[in-house]
């Protein structure tokens, strides 16, 4: 996320990068990550925009935002809690991981806490199964975790922002 | 060239061939649901979604869909061994798990691809109880309705309206479960960019997508006492409707057609085509005006209402370049709700204007807001090819043993140029025909132009009239329209007058006649059939029609003279591209 910019600094700079792209109808993908992770979402006019620019119908782009899960078209907090229920994790008990996150921070899948720090996204296998059951926050992997640690971890988080 | 082996028989098919393709040579039925192939304008849907047309092959482990996979030298295929067949009956059987089972009352019963499926399978019980999709049906729009409890995945749909008509409405959204054909954000079909051009509603399989059935609004009108119901036909009607009664594709039945419109109680029985032809007045003297007087050409048609709102959001810039002319039944509508109702002494408020037309779009357009005079409606309902049979057969009326009847009078009387309205190019040249004579001031000795004809997507001409040199373009399709468009838009030709019709072959294919089943001979029958009407007409243009010349002289005056201008034009708006 680029929280400094404004909005037309952040189009600008995704215009900037549809135009980088060789052959921009098959540059879609990784056309909707890079606005992903401009915009932290991709609502709905950011989906018209690359639509508009790459010269492909929005239903198409909104075919792709609706099919992969990595894609959300809703904002998400801060910190991003993203849970694996793959095979491995769920075996060793991230369900009960899963629903305590949802406890401490009293909100569903992809919905955001009040005050803007956190979202929870369950996941499928991120490919750490040796650390299961395993939890990424941002860029920050929490593995063999177990129920009770998540309050501890909500904690870390809210101290560094003084909250 | 690759030999094959179906169920025992040796083909040898080119390489690239699927192996539903090489059964068809050997003449071997695999069913199939999603497929769908229209060579003639360049369709394929095969994204192999069903999975209805699995088959074995010797020497690998697992069934694979005949439509998508390619022959390869020796390869030995058996499409209906007991696995098979039970690997198809399950398909189908999941299918119909969450398929509603209200076939009685379905529009599309007895017509429906996944209904005949399900009997050529032999389908007797659904073992598979399970979740049920649950979306309320899109009733937004005034063409058609989008049930897609009913969709079955096939994007056909998408495929037409993605590659064909270059409109892009639909898309596969979500996944799993859930995953369905949508629009942009699912939102609701009148807040798309579609043009209502109804050729998703032509390819679907199922009832997921059906016209907007307006024949109890028409039987409404035709019980009540206070209503005089005036009922016109659009020329496409004339040579497709007996198909919905086994008659050959292309048979004219214009007389059985008038003879049913007067018993079911329409107190009127009028032609479009004296419209086509009042068109063509118009249009003829908008092309001259412009080029005598240095305006911005080529002149675009405008008779299509789906062409209308295509350029409305795709192409806002180029507004100015068609024609003013509403399409020929809005102008009939207009026509009939002051000069005909002035003549026959019946208050305009009473009357009751019927359009069947060949298109879903014409029920959009029915319903534009600045289609209207006098705070009346120019039409009040349109119904399709399809529901006018539908509603010759609710009425118990023989169609094939009907004597032919003759339309009504004041303005009965119609040329052939007004006649070939419904093909793709007959505009076009029933509008030469009339700028050619009024430019040279002389009788056109060659009255038929065939460089225009044909159904190819893309053609043109070009035509010296009166030491001048023009150059005539014709498209038809939506895709092949965009090109034209672009290249204008980028200089890259030029043209004087474009005929543009949304639908691949014109109005003879639109979204509201009977299904073709993807034989383009059909359409081939029904584009000579218009052409040998109009050779069989005594009168053979436009401005030759007395009907047209009376009523100029009665009423409008001179070709795009004010009156003409407020009863006969329309304007147009941009809009926005989601």
């Amino acid at each position: 996320m680029t929280p400094n910019m404004t909005n037309e600094e952040k189009y600008a700079l995704l215009e900037d990068f549809i135009n980088q792209q060789e052959n921009k109808s098959t540059s879609l993908i990784a056309i909707l990550h890079y606005a992903q992770e401009l915009f932290d979402y991709l609502p709905n006019d950011v989906q018209t925009f690359v639509a508009q620019k790459i010269g492909i119908p929005t239903a198409r782009v909104y075919g792709v935002v609706s099919f992969y899960s990595f894609f959300t078209t809703k904002p998400r907090g801060k910190y991003k809690i993203n849970i694996c229920l793959g095979t491995a994790c769920f075996v060793k008990g991230s369900d009960k991981i899963y629903n305590e996150f949802k406890k401490q921070l009293s909100v569903e899948d992809g919905e955001v806490t009040q005050d803007g720090l956190f979202s929870i996204h369950p996941v499928r296998c991120i490919g750490a199964c040796g650390l299961a059951p395993v939890v990424m926050i941002n860029e920050d992997v929490h593995g063999m975790l177990n129920a009770k640690e998540v309050a501890p971890i909500i904690k870390s988080y809210r101290d560094k922002e003084g909250m | 060239m690759i030999d094959v082996t179906i169920n025992n028989i040796t083909v040898s098919v080119p390489e690239g061939t699927t192996i539903l393709e090489a059964a068809e040579k050997a003449q071997v039925h695999i069913p199939t649901l999603c497929h769908l192939n229209m060579p003639n304008v360049r369709y394929v849907n095969k994204c192999s979604s069903c999975r209805i047309c699995m088959v074995e092959v010797e020497g690998r482990a697992n069934l694979v869909p005949a439509c998508a996979t390619e022959v390869t030298q020796a390869m030995v295929v058996k499409t209906s061994t007991p696995r098979a067949m039970s690997a198809r009956k399950i398909v189908l059987e999941l299918l119909l798990s969450d398929h509603p089972a209200d076939c009685l009352c379905c529009p599309k019963n007895t017509r429906c691809e996944l209904q005949s499926l399900a009997y050529e399978l032999g389908v007797r019980e659904i073992a598979y109880k399970g979740e049920q999709s649950i979306y309320p049906p899109d009733v937004t729009s005034c063409s058609f309705i989008r049930d897609l409890n009913k969709c079955i995945m096939c994007r056909r749909c998408e495929t037409v309206c993605n590659n064909v008509q270059t409109v892009g409405v639909y898309s596969a959204v979500d996944r799993g479960f859930d995953a369905v054909v949508n629009s942009a954000f699912g939102r609701p079909i009148i807040e798309s960019p579609c043009t209502f051009c109804g050729q998703c509603v032509s390819v679907c399989p199922t009832a997921a997508l059906t016209e907007v059935n307006h024949t109890r609004k028409v039987l409404e009108a035709l019980n009540d006492p206070d209503k005089y119901v005036v009922v016109q036909t659009a020329p496409a009607i004339r040579v497709a409707l007996g198909e919905e009664f086994g008659l050959d594709a292309g048979t004219i039945v214009t007389g059985k057609m008038v003879a049913a419109l007067k018993q079911m109680g329409f107190d009127k029985v009028l032609d479009t085509d004296f419209a086509a032809d009042l068109t063509v007045m118009e249009e003829a003297a908008e092309f001259i005006d412009r080029v005598k007087n240095g305006g911005r050409l080529p002149i675009l048609t405008s008779c299509c209402p789906a062409w209308v709102k295509f350029f409305e959001h795709q192409f806002p810039d180029l507004l100015d370049i068609p024609s003013t002319c509403k399409s020929p039944h809005e102008m009939m509508g207009a026509i009939i709700k002051t000069y005909v109702a002035e003549k026959i002494g019946i208050p305009a408020e009473k009357i009751y204007v019927v359009s069947v037309m060949p298109c879903l779009a014409k029920k959009y357009e029915a319903a534009r807001p600045e289609l209207v005079n006098d705070e009346m409606d120019n039409v009040d309902a349109v119904i399709t090819t399809r529901e006018l049979a539908e509603m010759i057969r609710e009425s118990g009326i023989n169609f094939l043993e009907l004597q032919d009847e003759e339309f009504d009078h004041p303005i009965g009387q119609s040329s052939g140029a007004s006649v070939i309205f419904g093909t793709t190019g007959g505009v076009i040249e029933a509008t030469l025909r009339t700028a050619c004579e009024w430019l040279t001031g002389k009788p056109l000795n060659k009255i038929e132009f065939h460089e225009l004809r044909g159904l190819s997507g893309i053609r043109e001409a070009e035509l010296e009239i009166a030491g001048m040199e023009f150059r005539i373009g014709i498209a038809n399709g939506l895709g092949n329209t965009r090109t034209l468009l672009e290249k204008i838009r980028n200089g890259e030709v030029h043209y004087d007058a474009i005929e543009i019709m949304a639908c691949p072959g014109g109005c003879i294919n639109g979204g509201g006649q009977p299904a073709h089943h993807n034989n383009w001979g059909i359409l081939e029958k029904r584009s000579r059939a218009l052409y040998a009407e109009d050779q069989r007409k005594p009168l053979r243009k436009s401005h030759e029609n007395p009907s047209i010349i009376q009523l100029y002289k009665e009423y409008l005056g001179e070709p795009n003279s004010e009156k003409a201008h407020a009863l006969l034009h329309t304007y147009y708006q941009k809009r926005e591209l989601v």
